[in-house]
């Protein structure tokens, strides 16, 4: 199938958030796609406080059936949580589980003021009532298919959307339900 | 023969021994841990990764510092934690002993942690519990066997202070016949590729062929620290010494005990480890001990995320 071009969906992502963001609002990415996403929008939005990044592997719920992945990243949050507007960073929306193990995690951190999503792709399949306010596209992704965003190191950082046939082995993968 | 540690995946089912560990658990544990260090400096020390699982702290041998390190990390995991103080003094302690696995496996229990004063216990543990696949156990000190969550602290502390196993010169000083500490400290080093491991000591507390794990052998204190990049300092196990190994505490201190002055024959930047608890003034000076060489304090501090690793590796088999 014939997958958006990752950078437009990013510019076009910029763009819906410009207006959207206050001084205060810290950016926080989902490693690993979420994070280089939010890398990109927290450089191009010119954001002041500094990015955080998230492993949620610690708050997830299949533990039992996936077990731990191999590289737990230690989770980044730069910033006071308390009271402060949280933009929340992932590169696929999906059944929305890392989503809701992400803002378990950063309740330990405190109480933000709110926590906005912004994905670039979201392929419906939800399992929880969740929703991302910004989104760079909706695409219907078949089950059992993973979408995932690379980054092209080679080709200065480009990001790509990517299709794979099946979920990757959680010592390989983020180990999400992408 | 399977190693009884692993199961069919080559996954880590119970920790018993870091002999035999093949180094990917290792780095795995040692990685997952490095996660955990900064929970421990959050405001909520807390990850919900264990919620619901039942950790039992089985001490069969006495150890607050061990038992206190586990029990923080489970419930930093979130695990309900039930710590049992088991007097060994009774008769027909295999029996009992299996008697207890078979009680507390009955109430449902997801962790063992066992610590115990007969070599073997927690392997005899893991094969009776075999047939309950989501039941793992913890070896907490076994004997004189191994203390694996001691030596893979230690192996962080040096990855964290030193980085590359591989360039490394680490020596283990005062009583290795006795130490579980040193057995796992010495396998771990050997797995991940330390080309240069010495013990330090005096005859009497070297075990025989201990040059068989791949270290080299030095008596004279002296000599054996020359160039080392780390130094790893034993507890001179007075409750284990039985007749006359040694003539006196103070002789000991004289030979074989860490002064500032032996310090400054290892590299300038060596740092100085401690499994604890201490005896000032027998294994390692006052001075040594609280300067700024010293890693003994932040050695306790990575014990607790380690043995988060631990169980949270567990725990996802």
């Amino acid at each position: 199938m014939q997958l958006p071009d990752a950078e437009q969906l990013c510019t076009s992502l910029v763009s819906q958030l410009r207006a959207q963001v206050t001084p205060d609002t810290a950016i926080v990415g989902i490693v690993t796609g979420g994070a280089w996403l939010a890398e990109r929008l927290h450089r191009e939005l010119g954001l002041k406080t500094p990015m955080g990044t998230l492993d949620v592997s610690f708050y997830r719920d299949d533990l039992g059936k996936s077990g731990l992945k191999k590289q737990v990243l230690p989770s980044q949050v730069p910033f006071e949580v308390e009271g402060r507007p949280l933009l929340l960073v992932d590169d696929v929306l999906y059944t929305g589980r890392t989503i809701r193990a992400a803002m378990n995690e950063l309740f330990d951190y405190g109480r933000p003021a709110r926590i906005d999503l912004a994905v670039l792709v979201d392929r419906g399949g939800r399992e929880l009532p969740i929703a991302a306010q910004f989104c760079g596209a909706r695409l219907d992704v078949p089950a059992g298919k993973v979408l995932v965003l690379e980054r092209d190191e080679a080709a200065g950082g480009k990001l790509v959307l990517q299709l794979s046939a099946q979920r990757r082995k959680p010592s390989s993968a983020k180990g999400s339900g992408k | 023969m399977r190693n009884p540690q692993l199961n069919a995946h080559g996954e880590l089912q119970h920790l018993l021994t870091i002999e035999g560990l093949p180094r990917e658990v290792i780095v795995h544990i040692l990685d997952t841990a490095g996660s955990f260090v900064g929970i421990t400096e959050r405001d909520v020390k807390k990850v919900p990764i264990l919620r619901g699982k039942s950790v039992f702290n089985l001490f069969f041998e006495n150890s607050t510092r061990t038992r206190t390190t586990f029990e923080i990390a489970a419930k930093r995991l979130s695990a309900d934690v039930i710590n049992l103080n088991i007097n060994t003094s009774s008769a027909a302690k295999g029996e009992s002993l299996l008697d207890t696995i078979d009680n507390l496996s009955a109430m449902h229990a997801d962790m063992f942690v066992v610590r115990h004063a007969s070599s073997g216990a927690p392997h005899l543990i893991a094969r009776h519990v075999e047939a309950h696949p989501h039941l793992h156990v913890v070896n907490a000190g076994d004997g004189r066997h191994a203390h694996p969550t001691q030596g893979l602290l230690d192996l962080y502390t040096l990855r964290h202070y030193k980085q590359d196993f591989t360039r490394l010169s680490v020596a283990v000083v005062g009583d290795v016949l006795h130490s579980r500490v040193a057995r796992s400290l010495i396998h771990g080093l050997t797995t991940m590729g330390t080309p240069d491991v010495r013990v330090i000591g005096p005859k009497t507390l070297l075990p025989e062929g201990v040059e068989k794990l791949g270290v080299r052998v030095f008596n004279d204190m002296n000599e054996g620290l020359r160039g080392c990049d780390a130094i790893v300092m034993l507890r001179l196990q007075n409750e284990r010494m039985k007749g006359p190994l040694l003539p006196s505490a103070q002789e000991f201190f004289k030979s074989y005990g860490l002064t500032a002055e032996k310090l400054a024959l290892a590299k300038p930047d060596a740092i100085v480890m401690h499994p604890g608890p201490m005896n000032r003034g027998v294994e390692i000076d006052s001075a040594v001990a609280d300067g700024p060489r010293s890693v003994i304090l932040p050695q306790v501090t990575f014990g607790i995320a380690v043995r988060m690793a631990v169980m949270a590796i567990l725990a996802g088999q």
